[in-house]
């Protein structure tokens, strides 16, 4: 494994483009593109404003940085670096900003969620998508990028609109039996679109693309329901988190649960196997030191530390939430799908040092990763079952089916990880902490040899 | 005599004077009986005497005063002391009469109160069980209401929690409101401060676009005008992603399906191949559940070997019948792995003790034998030299018997078919000498003038076949000898009786043959493919005397080692 050197950024905004070959990151309002192999600067552009989003286009030949403060969205030509496009929103404001899948089309979002201007890199031409809702995730694209599904509120009535990216035109407009309406998904197959309720009533609606209504499900009434959903990549199931501290998968046949995982503090009576990550004691300081001979060496102060398996029964720290403030943390608010569908991992919010892999062909929990401080992030691999996540130390930590690794960021100053990101062909991955990146070079070869 | 006429008197002086006390007594059962024939008995004139001293005897056991002196002979009696006795007595008399009379106050009193006592126990009694019973009865409630107790306690409970939760939800979507509330509500006060900013703001700034140049469509296609035909083709491309995507699930989810039935049918052939060889050896214990067993497998099996290949199994009916058969065959293949082990456990034990049986006898058998080896040496190699010659004489004598038994085997058959020979060969002897005595009678006949024209005719009767057979025998001449004689068996239809003709029989039937085959040519060549019978069968012959001898030697011989 091999870590490349340290380079700024602000704001988190350092992205891959989507053919893998530069990396884009923002330090306040410049904008630098690198090679991603050489991480050698190729462009550089300067906005106007400190950028809030940024953005790569679909076909890696232009990135959109917005400035919401401004109201600004100005895109570059990687192409053509002389080649500039400034889109002034005005008094109207903007709250967010997106690309459209084709990349030539910028979506931008007024503030109070006014309307959503549809701008044409082609034609200059503006179209108007009016009272669009302002929740969790109202707007998604379809994989194949050929239907948007837009959320909207019409006369205290949720309802939904898609729209062919080809031309914007309406496809169909339909009402949905939500309360209040959170957020919606497409299936990667793009055939059918979940759509669910917010956390005051647990409801989850599957409409077939062409606005009927395939199904409903809701688990319980009451307490509070949906924290998050996600589709599994082969559209095969859909997994759905709630307040209860529960996932429910459903089946894409009957739409109808096929298996419950419970996140209990006590594990016991269970196949999985259970890594807790233990800190050795750092290095012993030596006695004689004088103020030369004193280095700022983080590796002197940081501890190392590594996974330790655990016999069940095994108790996972719980932190039991705020009764009187909303939106509690508790309830399982991540979930995330291995590329090939095999595994599921989940974060459940009252025990924020866990990581729990579920085997989602034998319907089971494989492995509970325990750390000793809150997991901030956890992705897969894009192309392999290999999970990073960090918890805001200056470690990266691994799991594959093989087994777990914490490896020491070896970064001089103080690198914590906040965040991270997988190249898109899994060789990489990206380490985000405050003002900081970090590329993390994965030995393919010493992998594979772990997980076989 | 006066003294009882005396006694008579005092007597009845007491009685006249009597007191009412005395009459009183006197009317009591226990009073004397009036009865003058008791006194009679005790005294009379005779025993006077005697019934004086008895009576001072008794006076004096009494403590009375004595009414005699001693001096006196017995006949003097003091009349005075005599009555005063006499009033004594019935002073005594009439105290215990009252005594009685007490005591049985006493006792009628003590009787009334023991039935009182009695009469009083019963009732106590019965209050007691009545008692108990209600005691036993208030326990029982009490129990009940204990148990109402516990479960109205525990659903109290339950509605507590119920409770407790539903405050809970109630609090925390009372939470979830007043943020959303109070969100709405910045927001709204946000719109509220835009809007008057924007009022106040005379500059609206409009929302502009720069671009250096227009950029072409990322497909590099031209963008179409928005018109009815290109929603519709809108509309065509949506269904027909939808449709794709159906057909592709379809298409896969048949492909299980097939799967699924390809391993349920494997299955079920598997299990109705088990089942059936394992009927095969149950066969002779259940021959009627078998049958029946078996017609119902044959049915199963033809339906749906029948149906297998040429339908798809898409009806529902096919697919019931598939399963019900499997999970039928998956019952009966239960049942039976669980006979057999039974089965096996019993037959595990049976040969455990069989084990135990011939390890025992083992054991023995090293004894004895270490006994026979603890004997002296020089009987032991002997003995083992004895036993290793034994051994080699017992190899080979069981391979010399199975080679004669081998011969033997083959000699039988040779014999039957020499009887069969023998038999036909008799055939051909009576015919023969039919024929004979036909030809003889005619060659008679022919020396007499007349019957020459009957000569043909004779000649044809028998031996006609038998000439068209040897023909036929001569043609098949380098065929071996059974042929032809079976030719000639069927063609003579008649049944022999197979007697089991000894060996003497058969050699004077051969011997006979050579004797008459120079006169007749026809009979020669008849014969003539017996010839090589009998050429064999002199050799054979030889050769089953031989291994005749041999066998008898060789059974001599285990006689005599055995």
């Amino acid at each position: 494994m091999n870590f490349s050197e340290v380079f700024k950024q602000s704001n988190q905004l350092c992205k891959v483009s989507p053919d893998g070959k530069y990396l884009a990151t923002c330090v306040q309002y410049r904008l630098v593109v690198r090679d991603i192999s050489t991480l050698q600067i190729l462009q550089l552009y300067t906005c106007l404003d400190q950028v809030s989003h940024m953005e790569w286009s679909s076909d890696s030949l232009f990135i959109l940085c917005a400035m919401y403060k401004r109201g600004l969205v100005q895109v570059w030509s990687l192409e053509q670096p002389d080649w500039h496009c400034k889109i002034d929103e005005g008094s109207i404001g903007l709250v967010s900003s997106r690309w459209s899948p084709d990349g030539r089309h910028i979506l931008n979002t007024t503030e109070f969620h006014l309307r959503i201007t549809v701008w044409s890199l082609c034609t200059k031409a503006v179209s108007y998508i009016k009272y669009p809702k302002a929740c969790q995730k109202g707007i998604d694209f379809s994989t194949d990028g050929s239907y948007m599904a837009l959320a909207e509120r019409r006369d205290c009535k949720d309802c939904i609109s898609i729209f062919v990216c080809d031309d914007w035109h309406l496809l169909r407009h339909f009402e949905t039996e939500t309360q209040d309406l959170a957020g919606l998904e497409w299936s990667p197959n793009g055939c059918v679109l979940a759509v669910w309720d917010s956390c005051l009533e647990y409801k989850v609606l599957l409409y077939s693309l062409d606005g009927r209504l395939l199904s409903t499900y809701s688990a319980y009434e009451w307490s509070l329901g949906v924290k998050s959903v996600s589709w599994s990549p082969s559209s095969q199931f859909l997994a759905i988190g709630s307040y209860d501290e529960k996932v429910r998968i459903l089946n894409h046949i009957t739409w109808k649960k096929i298996v419950q995982f419970e996140h209990p503090a006590v594990i016991e009576n269970t196949k999985a196997t259970v890594y807790k990550e233990v800190e050795k004691r750092p290095a012993e300081v030596r006695d004689e030191f004088s103020l030369h001979n004193v280095t700022m060496d983080s590796t002197l102060f940081s501890t190392q530390s590594k996974y330790e398996i655990c016999s069940l029964p095994v108790q996972i720290p719980a932190v039991k939430p705020d009764p009187d403030r909303a939106n509690p943390k508790i309830g399982v608010s991540v979930l995330a799908f291995s590329s090939d569908s095999r595994y599921l991992a989940t974060k459940n919010d009252n025990m924020p040092t866990a990581i729990w892999v579920w085997d989602m062909q034998k319907m089971s929990l494989e492995a509970v990763l325990e750390h000793t401080l809150s997991v901030r992030c956890f992705l897969w691999d894009p192309c392999r079952p290999r999970l990073a996540l960090c918890t805001g130390n200056s470690k990266l930590y691994l799991w594959s089916p093989g087994g777990c690794v914490s490896v020491q960021v070896p970064v001089e100053g103080d690198f914590q990880v906040q965040s991270l990101k997988w190249h898109c062909n899994g060789d990489s991955v990206i380490l985000l902490g405050k003002e900081q990146l970090c590329l993390c070079y994965m030995d393919t070869e010493q992998e594979e040899k772990l997980n076989s | 005599m006066p003294d009882s006429s005396q006694v008579k008197d005092a007597r009845r002086c007491s009685v006249e004077c009597g007191t009412p006390p005395l009459r009183h007594f006197s009317q009591s059962s226990l009073a004397l009986p009036r009865n003058s024939q008791s006194l009679r008995t005790f005294c009379t004139e005779h025993n006077m005497q005697e019934c004086l001293s008895y009576i001072k005897q008794e006076v004096s056991l009494l403590s009375l005063s004595p009414f005699w002196t001693e001096l006196d002979d017995d006949s003097q009696l003091n009349v005075v002391a005599v009555l005063n006795c006499m009033y004594d007595l019935i002073q005594l008399h009439h105290r215990s009469l009252r005594t009685l009379e007490n005591m049985e106050m006493e006792q009628l009193k003590l009787s009334s109160y023991v039935d009182n006592l009695k009469t009083n126990n019963t009732h106590l009694k019965e209050e007691v069980e009545l008692s108990k019973r209600q005691n036993t009865g208030l326990l029982e409630r009490e129990r009940q209401l204990h148990l109402k107790l516990k479960s109205l306690q525990s659903s109290l409970k339950n509605e507590k929690d119920e409770v407790q939760k539903l405050q809970n939800i109630t609090s925390s979507r009372a939470c979830q409101y007043n943020h959303e509330m109070k969100r709405r509500e910045r927001e709204l006060n946000k719109l509220r401060e835009r809007l008057n900013q924007l009022l106040a703001d005379k500059k609206e700034r409009k929302q502009t676009i720069d671009l250096l140049n227009n950029l072409g469509r990322a497909d590099g296609k031209r963008s179409l005008w928005k018109t009815e035909k290109t929603e519709a083709k809108h509309e065509e491309e949506m269904y027909r992603t939808l449709l794709s995507d159906y057909e592709l699930r379809q298409r896969e989810l048949a492909l299980e399906n097939k799967e699924l039935r390809k391993v349920m049918q494997q299955i079920k052939k598997e299990m109705v191949s088990i089942l059936k060889s394992r009927k095969l050896a149950l066969k002779e214990e259940k021959q009627e559940l078998n049958g029946m067993q078996t017609a119902s497998d044959d049915e199963e099996n033809e339906v749906f070997d029948s149906s297998k290949e040429s339908l798809e199994l898409f009806c529902i009916h096919a697919r019931e019948k598939l399963t019900n058969s499997i999970r039928l065959q998956w019952r009966r293949l239960k049942s039976h792995v669980e006979k057999l082990d039974s089965q096996e456990k019993e037959e595990m034990d049976r040969l455990k003790l069989e084990i135990q049986q011939c390890k025992d006898f083992i054991q023995t058998q090293q004894h004895l034998l270490q006994r026979q080896l603890s004997s002296p040496i020089d009987q032991d190699s002997a003995s083992l030299q004895n036993d290793g010659l034994m051994l080699q004489e017992k190899m080979r004598l069981s391979e010399e018997w199975k080679s004669l038994e081998e011969q033997r085997r083959i000699f039988e058959r040779e014999r039957r078919n020499y009887t069969e020979a023998a038999i036909r060969l008799s055939h051909e002897r009576k015919i023969f000498e039919e024929d004979r005595a036909l030809w003889l009678k005619q060659q008679f006949l022919s020396m007499s003038p007349f019957g020459n024209s009957n000569q043909p005719h004779l000649l044809k009767s028998a031996s006609a076949l038998l000439i068209t057979e040897t023909e036929v025998g001569s043609l098949n001449a380098s065929e071996m000898p059974h042929e032809c004689q079976s030719v000639l068996v069927s063609q003579k239809s008649r049944s022999v009786s197979l007697t089991s003709s000894s060996t003497d029989d058969l050699e004077s039937a051969l011997c006979l043959i050579p004797e008459n085959g120079s006169s007749e040519h026809r009979k020669s060549e008849l014969f003539g493919d017996f010839n090589s019978l009998h050429e064999n069968v002199p050799l054979r012959r030889k050769q089953w005397k031989e291994s005749k001898d041999l066998s008898s030697h060789s059974l001599s011989e285990e006689n005599s080692t055995a």
